[in-house]
């Protein structure tokens, strides 16, 4: 049951080869068992989801299977979930149970989804290994070749990854701010997409940066978060950037033909002394899509290179403001204080750990009088460069396809010493988040230590279509097979 | 005719600004779905917006924007079709995100200017710099735990319209009709009730002194005053404040600071003691608003007449003399039962001589105001006022007849019984009637008319006073003096 | 760009997150080396650029002024650390 993707699943779940409640008590069990070695749930909310799972089976019974009737996800602790305690990976929201459902969770309940419980992430999804979440970091169930040590799944959102990779959900919802769905489900072997800025609502969902930040599936294959993406997405009137666009049928897409397709490889994505492996496998998607008669171009997208800087005066500043809210008094924990001042003070230095706590200090000080105009007021020209660098490029190619990380998943403890090393983990994806563009990325194989790689597909502002059609052609060509050692099913 | 305060080293001008905070009228707050309503349970009108929980996001209220467009028309300033929502950052208890959303680059409204009359009939232009819609903040209360300040979010997001003037203001006077004048013009506009005491308008004063001629010196704001009178305190005593320490030798510090109308001082706040950095920056949750040419036309079309074009049609079309003017318009819902009258085809000079008379009192004895009067359960009253002071216009009755049909008004309508009231009153102009009356009062007055003639003109009132008596108040005033006039010869 | 104790101290106060003494230099050398790598930006020539402040290209929508929310004064102060009542508590706050 474990090896089913979530479309193999949906058929045979209406079917009837198997229950809704067979395949979340199967899935559960999987939890149990694997979860204290994967830390990648934070929750696990049996009772409510076998619940689910029983009334999925009801409406499969009277023959109105929704989307996702029966299907079991993990949810990213980011999300707001009514009545069910949502950490964002924080000391500081230890103990807030939200009082109202985010418009992402809502549409995965409204179209019959099962909730198996809330999974783990980089505190405030401020981090590219999950080696920040207050609740101790999540194992990447794969390991390289004859090395046992724990690698990072990648972050923020690491929970979510390990989550579906190691088969404890058919899928699982997360965020991406600067490439947080992209590059987890890299270093996880999976699929992830980060949709167009205000395609999903943002409501309900725990805020890191506010112009940045938004909502995507990852799930086994591509098609699978078609099938996600579609009930996921929508127009919200209760968040102001949500885009007033009806869904296309992603799944659909997946089944086009990349025939005729001009894809842009931009020439600035590889001058920073890449991996040749990853350089390899680079050449090989493209050499993929050439067979399936889609035409390479080179592009160039001049200021790539400044984007990850300039996220890193645009996500601080308003991870800054964001983050105000936390300061003991409605909803988060309280360190108690002389007065007022302190009691914030103490709050917010016993809640916040160091990364957020660094985030939040570059954010005020660009911020602050007499730097504003230099970093901010910069960033954001920038950002409009780069976003007339993809606008430009778009005009001539339908999509984009690089690597999606700099390198494989790396273990524990690597990459922690300074925290830019770390920030470069985002060099490919965080441009389209600066510039709002979709974003998927796809395994395409492995390196020589045994670990997967993706591949990116970038594209036109509301055009996911045609980046599920590129990544299910390389889904198709790669025929990624591979299979992490941890992972519900596998012969112990 | 300038305001100056003579100090130790000679006159002092003093210069003030005013930053006007207004609730605007909405239903709801600037940007959730919670009410406004003034007096609630603590924390019932509260949206997990407005208390900032994690992932609540803000969406614009139309209404609010309209109503600062229509602010902004009536204070003939310019509107930016582009405006933009900034987050203003601080820490303080009654602001939950810890941050206001305002609008500071961009603001909604630009330029304008307010003109005010003074008590010597002078009038002034003073400048308004902006207008910028912005969220509320929740109240704090300190006097209910001995340790401890208690917080309700009712009032946060509640929508302001802060309106900012130049530093135009050279008087206390002054201070005090710009407020008024304000307050005015937000009443008409219905976008703000101007109810200082609910707090429904605030103004931050900024203080500063100078010598003649000089540049502006540093200035204090004076936080959150809420009464005219008490912003015209305020200015006198910061000033004097102020030139105690220059003429001293020292030297002003830029600071906030609070009013206490009981000590008839001010004093340093300290909760805003820290040097505040606002780290404004545009909130990522919101995009440009953008204003539709359409719709601030239909805006504009649709506003009501102002104070100051009121007062002028009064003069103009009705001869009212200015005060009688301005009295009228001080009242928004005076004027309007005014208009009212005058639309019945009520002539206008008597109609100003009811509303500031008759009428008015005999509202006080009913123990009802102006905007009662428009209401349904009173709209009698128009009609009556309305029949009398045609009654009056027509030579029907007199004035003294007038005012006491008015006096005699009362909650029950009377309807038909309204003519026949008038009927009673009415005037007799028959000549005959009259000359009977007057000569049988001269008759029984012989010695007064000996006197009269001897010269003693001022007895004229008195027969006339007779002769009324004696016709029980129904003679035509102008026939009875005639009609004397030429039997006394 | 290096930023000293009383630099760090200053944000860390403006950002109500307490950094104890001792951590001031160590904090600032973290977030110089961040600094210090954004410093490439300034090699970008922006003139005439008109910021991006954000990545959804269009104007803001308008809500209808209706009453949706509130009159949930428990679902409000239900996570709160302090409550009175139905207030929110905080140590006095002095004006
Ligand atoms: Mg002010
Ligand atoms: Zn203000």
């Amino acid at each position: 049951m474990f090896d089913l993707t979530l479309a193999q699943a949906r058929d045979g779940l209406r079917k009837r080869d198997f229950s809704a409640r067979e395949l979340t008590d199967a899935y559960l069990g999987a939890i149990a068992a694997l979860n204290p070695r994967l830390n990648a749930y934070l929750l696990v909310t049996e009772a409510a989801a076998r619940a689910q799972a029983d009334a999925a089976d009801a409406a499969l019974a009277r023959g109105e299977a929704a989307n996702l009737t029966g299907i079991p996800l993990a949810i990213e602790d980011l999300f707001c979930t009514k009545g069910v305690r949502t950490t964002a990976g924080s000391r500081i929201l230890e103990h807030f149970v939200p009082p109202y459902e985010s418009t992402v969770t809502a549409n995965l309940l409204r179209d019959g989804a099962v909730f198996l419980g809330k999974a783990n992430l980089d505190e405030f999804a401020m981090g590219s290994s999950n080696m920040t979440s207050a609740f101790g970091p999540v194992v990447n169930p794969w390991t390289r070749r004859g090395d046992n040590r724990p690698l990072v799944p990648g972050g923020s959102s690491g929970g979510s990854a390990a989550a579906v990779a190691a088969r404890l959900a058919l899928g699982a919802t997360a965020t991406d701010t600067g490439g947080s769905i992209r590059q987890p489900a890299a270093f996880c072997g999976i699929t992830g997409i980060k949709p167009t800025y205000g395609r999903c609502s943002r409501w309900g969902i725990v805020a890191f940066a506010s112009s940045l930040d938004q909502a995507g599936p990852i799930a086994r294959t591509v098609e699978d978060c078609a099938i996600m993406l579609r009930s996921m997405a929508g127009f919200d009137p209760k968040d102001s950037t949500s885009a007033d666009l009806a869904v296309p049928d992603y799944q659909a897409a997946c089944h086009r033909s990349v025939k005729g397709l001009r894809i842009g490889v931009p020439k600035e994505y590889r001058s920073e002394g890449m991996a040749p492996e990853i350089e390899a496998m680079w050449q090989q998607g493209l050499a993929w899509l050439r067979d399936q008669g889609a035409e390479i171009v080179d592009v160039s997208l001049p200021h790539t290179k400044y984007a990850l800087p300039a996220y890193y005066i645009v996500a601080p500043a308003e991870a800054s403001s964001n983050l105000a809210r936390y300061d003991g008094v409605r909803f988060s924990s309280r360190t108690d204080g002389g007065d007022l001042t302190e009691l914030y003070e103490n709050s917010r230095a016993a809640g916040f750990g160091a990364e957020v706590q660094r985030r939040v200090l570059i954010g005020t000080y660009v911020l602050s009088a007499g730097y504003y105009d230099a970093y901010y007021i910069r960033a954001q020209k920038i950002r409009a460069l780069i976003l007339k660098d993809f606008t430009d490029v778009f005009r001539t190619v339908d999509a984009l396809v690089t690597p999606t990380a700099p390198s494989a998943a790396f273990g524990q403890g690597e990459k922690m010493d300074d925290p830019v090393t770390m920030y470069l983990n985002d060099v490919f994806t965080g441009p389209a988040n600066m510039s709002g563009i979709p974003g998927l990325s796809v395994p395409a194989g492995l390196d020589n230590q045994g670990l997967p790689l993706g591949l990116q597909v970038l594209g036109k502002p509301f055009d996911e279509e045609t980046v599920f059609a590129v990544g299910a052609a390389i889904e198709r060509a790669s025929g990624f097979t591979a299979l992490p050692g941890i992972r519900a099913g596998a012969v112990a | 005719m300038s305001y100056v305060i003579e100090g130790r080293t000679g006159p002092w001008e003093i210069v003030v600004g005013l930053e006007v905070h207004a609730q605007v009228i909405s239903q709801s707050k600037l940007f959730s779905g919670a009410a406004t309503a003034f007096g609630a349970e603590p924390n019932s009108q509260v949206s997990f917006v407005d208390a900032a929980f994690p992932g609540m996001l803000p969406v614009l209220n139309r209404e609010a924007v309209a109503q600062a467009v229509r602010t902004g028309l009536g204070l003939n300033a310019h509107i930016n079709m582009v405006s933009r929502f900034d987050r203003k950052n601080y820490f303080y208890a009654d602001l939950p995100a810890g941050y206001q959303i305002s609008q500071y680059e961009h603001p909604i409204v630009g330029a304008g200017v307010i003109e005010i009359t003074l008590a010597d009939g002078s009038t002034r232009q003073i400048g308004v710099t902006r207008l910028h819609l912005e969220q509320d903040a929740g109240k704090s209360l300190h006097d209910q735990h001995p340790t401890k300040s208690y917080i309700d979010l009712n009032r946060a997001g509640v929508a302001l319209m802060e309106i900012v003037s130049e530093p135009d203001i050279r008087s206390p006077e002054e201070a005090g009709a710009y407020v008024r004048k304000l307050r005015s013009i937000l009443r008409y506009l219905g976008t703000c009730d101007g109810n200082m005491e609910e707090g429904s308008l605030r103004a931050d004063v900024n203080v500063s002194v100078r010598k003649h001629g000089e540049p502006y010196r540093t200035r204090c704001e004076i936080k959150n005053v809420n009464s005219v009178r008490f912003v015209m305190q305020a200015i006198e005593v910061e000033a004097l404040r102020h030139i105690d320490i220059w003429e001293s030798g020292g030297t002003v510090q830029q600071e906030t600071r609070l009013f206490d109308p009981n000590r008839g001082e001010t004093r340093s706040m300290r909760s805003k003691e820290d040097a505040h950095d606002y780290r404004y920056f545009p909130d990522p949750d919101l995009l440009p608003l953008v204003l539709d040419e359409a719709w601030v036309a239909e805006l504009k079309a649709a506003l009501p007449e102002l104070p100051d074009a009121k007062f002028a049609r009064y003069q103009q079309d009705y001869g009212l003399s200015a005060y009688d003017a301005a009295t009228i318009i001080d009242d928004m819902f005076r004027a309007r039962c005014f208009d009212a009258l005058v639309a019945r085809n009520a002539d206008p000079k008597d109609s100003a001589n009811a509303i500031l008379g008759a009428f008015s009192s005999k509202l006080k004895d009913l123990g009802i105001d102006w905007p009662e009067v428009l209401s349904p359960d009173w709209a009698h009253l128009l009609e009556e006022a309305a029949a009398f002071l045609a009654a009056k216009a027509a030579g029907r009755i007199s004035n003294a007849s007038l005012n006491t049909l008015l006096l005699g008004m009362g909650a029950e309508p009377r309807g038909a019984a309204l003519e026949g009231l008038i009927k009673e009153r009415e005037q007799v102009s028959d000549t005959s009637a009259i000359e009977a009356a007057v000569d049988a009062m001269l008759a029984a007055n012989a010695a007064k008319v000996d006197d009269y003639r001897a010269g003693n003109v001022k007895l004229f009132g008195f027969f006339v006073g007779q002769v009324m008596k004696a016709m029980a108040g129904k003679g035509n005033p102008g026939l009875v003096n005639e009609v004397l006039k030429a039997r006394l010869g | 760009m290096s930023l000293d104790p009383a630099t760090v101290r200053r944000i860390a106060r403006l950002a109500r997150i307490r950094v104890s003494e001792d951590q001031l230099a160590p904090l600032g050398a973290e977030l110089s080396g961040i600094l210090a790598w954004i410093e490439q930006l300034n090699e970008v020539n922006v003139d005439g650029v008109e910021p991006l402040t954000g990545a959804a290209q269009m104007a803001l929508r308008l809500r209808e002024d209706v009453v949706t929310d509130g009159g949930d004064a428990d679902a409000v102060l239900g996570n709160a650390p302090d409550r009175a009542g139905a207030f929110y508590a905080v140590p006095k706050v002095v004006e």
